[in-house]
């Protein structure tokens, strides 16, 4: 185990030494400390890492991760896990708005809540929130699942491709072009798998799911100005 | 860009801690705003009649001795002031708009940061550590703080253009964002007898908020009204004699943190700039709603 004080070293040091692994992989298990709300910590890995983060972070943790674990003991700033390609970045707090935007693999976990904007744009991860996530959620997600274990914000789902949502709580309104679908076995199973993923042991019956109407996929004239 | 930050002191015994609690918080944001810097601090308050100035001038040799004897002998009301770097806070025993009118007519040169009972706004062009430590910020005393670190987009890099903005007594702001309909609420405000003094668009926000509460507002209701009214994308913090407030626009793209305790609220745009203070670790840390009004008030000093 690496232990890296960021009292003592610069996020810049932090982040070569762990690319450095990504050439030869020498150490995988790093503990970073004294984080102090900095920001991008732990971006761009590109190898199995276990990362664990004692403390809060700024923005864009985890941002780009290929394949490493990182978990996060405190909060995130915006951005967290932003651009994930794939491994699994773990909040044990609550994370700030465009958690996990655009990222198109991998697993984000957020024991907490969310504020807005969390999965804007995904292409292809899955996100667990285990508390409410913020207005304007999976706004214009193009594939991959968000669950919501508590409450969701205003306009959920605008503008939403094929991402799919599955919210336990209250939805207090949906965007344009997002609706509630039927749930079937498949759906319910293919939620247990991603809740077991991510260590949470909600009943997957107690959600319903919400994807694209695909009304906006396609030119219609009556919509011109 | 530009950060916020805001120290509210819930434990009266911090009091003599507050400067030193606020300035490795204003110093943290520097990232965010390096251009100019500035903060408003509530305390050392005179009687109920009397009026507290802060006055600038930019030489640092101007003579606020003659300037004092001169108004106290035309004004006729016993005055005391202690200087601070480029500025001098005069208390004067008289109410604020006398005050404020003897000052800007008879000594032009001048620029009136504030006006109130408690309020005390120091700012200036420059890196936010620089102007924390010519101003002494560390040894400051008071009940609540609120600063400002500027990265300038809406106007110039001016002290005119820096925050926090007062328009009303005891009254200020500290913004992050822009307002796009300033110019609008401006020609709105001068209609009304509010002539703003910058080309700022926060200015214009402070403006609306001491027109709100001249109208029988209270801190809550005139924002609620902004709400309604400020265009943009802001998040703001607000002082008043007694209290302190956090609001951000609907739909929240400007970062606000705010961490409480037993002994005080604190805001700041980062988590970064909270990290210095007392049981960080133990405070109840969360982000704020869109459109959603924090505020706090205390029943007396």
């Amino acid at each position: 185990m690496q232990s890296i004080n960021l009292a003592e070293h610069t996020v810049r040091e932090l982040n070569q030494l762990l690319h450095d692994q990504s050439k030869d992989l020498v150490e995988d298990q790093w503990e970073i400390s004294e984080t102090s709300g900095q920001h991008n910590i732990a971006c761009g890995l590109n190898q199995k890492l276990n990362v664990g983060i004692k403390g809060h972070v700024g923005y864009f943790c985890a941002g780009m991760n290929q394949h490493a674990h990182v978990t996060v003991h405190g909060n995130a700033g915006q951005g967290v896990a932003e651009n994930m390609m794939s491994g699994t970045v773990h909040v044990k707090g609550d994370a700030s708005s465009a958690a996990g935007a655009t990222s198109h693999g991998g697993l984000l976990v957020i024991d907490g809540n969310t504020g807005a904007r969390c999965g804007i744009s995904m292409k292809g991860s899955d996100i667990v929130v285990k508390g409410n996530v913020g207005h304007m959620s999976c706004f214009m997600a193009q594939a991959g699942t968000l669950v919501v274990c508590g409450d969701a914000g205003e306009a959920l789902g605008d503008s939403l491709y094929e991402t799919v949502i599955f919210v336990k709580g209250k939805v207090q309104s949906l965007g344009a072009d997002c609706v509630e679908k039927s749930v079937t076995d498949k759906h319910f199973k293919q939620l247990k798998k991603l809740l077991d993923r991510a260590g949470s042991e909600e009943d997957p019956t107690h959600f319903k799911r919400y994807g694209s109407a695909r009304q906006l996929y396609n030119f219609k004239v009556d919509n011109a100005y | 860009m530009c950060g916020i930050v805001g120290l509210y002191l819930k434990n009266h015994a911090l009091e003599n801690q507050i400067g030193s609690m606020f300035a490795p918080m204003l110093e943290a944001m520097t990232g965010r705003g390096p251009d100019s810097a500035g903060f408003a601090i509530y305390g050392d308050e005179v009687p109920k009649g009397s009026t507290k100035l802060t006055l600038y001038h930019q030489d640092l040799t101007y003579d606020w001795d003659a300037l004092a004897h001169r108004a106290q002998a035309q004004l006729a009301v016993p005055i005391e002031f202690f200087r601070n770097h480029h500025a001098a806070v005069f208390k004067i025993a008289t109410d604020a708009q006398t005050a404020s009118e003897y000052f800007l007519t008879h000594a032009p040169e001048l620029i009136l940061l504030s006006a109130g009972q408690s309020i005390e706004i120091l700012k200036a062009v420059g890196l936010p550590t620089e102007i924390s430590s010519e101003f002494n910020l560390s040894g400051m005393k008071g009940s609540h703080i609120i600063g400002h670190t500027r990265m300038a987009t809406e106007s110039a890099v001016t002290l005119e253009g820096s925050h926090p903005f007062s328009t009303g007594q005891d009254l200020c702001l500290v913004h992050n964002g822009s307002f796009s309909n300033h110019n609008r609420l401006r020609t709105e405000l001068a209609y009304h007898g509010y002539h703003m003094k910058t080309e700022n668009d926060t200015e214009v926000a402070a403006g609306y908020l001491t027109w709100r509460m001249d109208q029988g507002d209270t801190l809550k209701q005139s924002l609620e009204h902004a709400l309604q009214d400020l265009d943009g994308f802001y998040t703001l913090a607000i002082g008043t004699h007694d209290g302190f407030a956090v609001i951000r626009d609907p739909i929240a793209c400007k970062p606000a943190v705010l961490a409480e305790t037993d002994d005080y609220v604190a805001m700041a745009s980062e988590y970064q700039a909270l990290t210095s203070l007392p049981n960080i670790d133990q405070a109840r840390i969360w982000e704020p709603e869109p459109a959603t009004i924090y505020s706090w008030q205390r029943d007396s000093h």
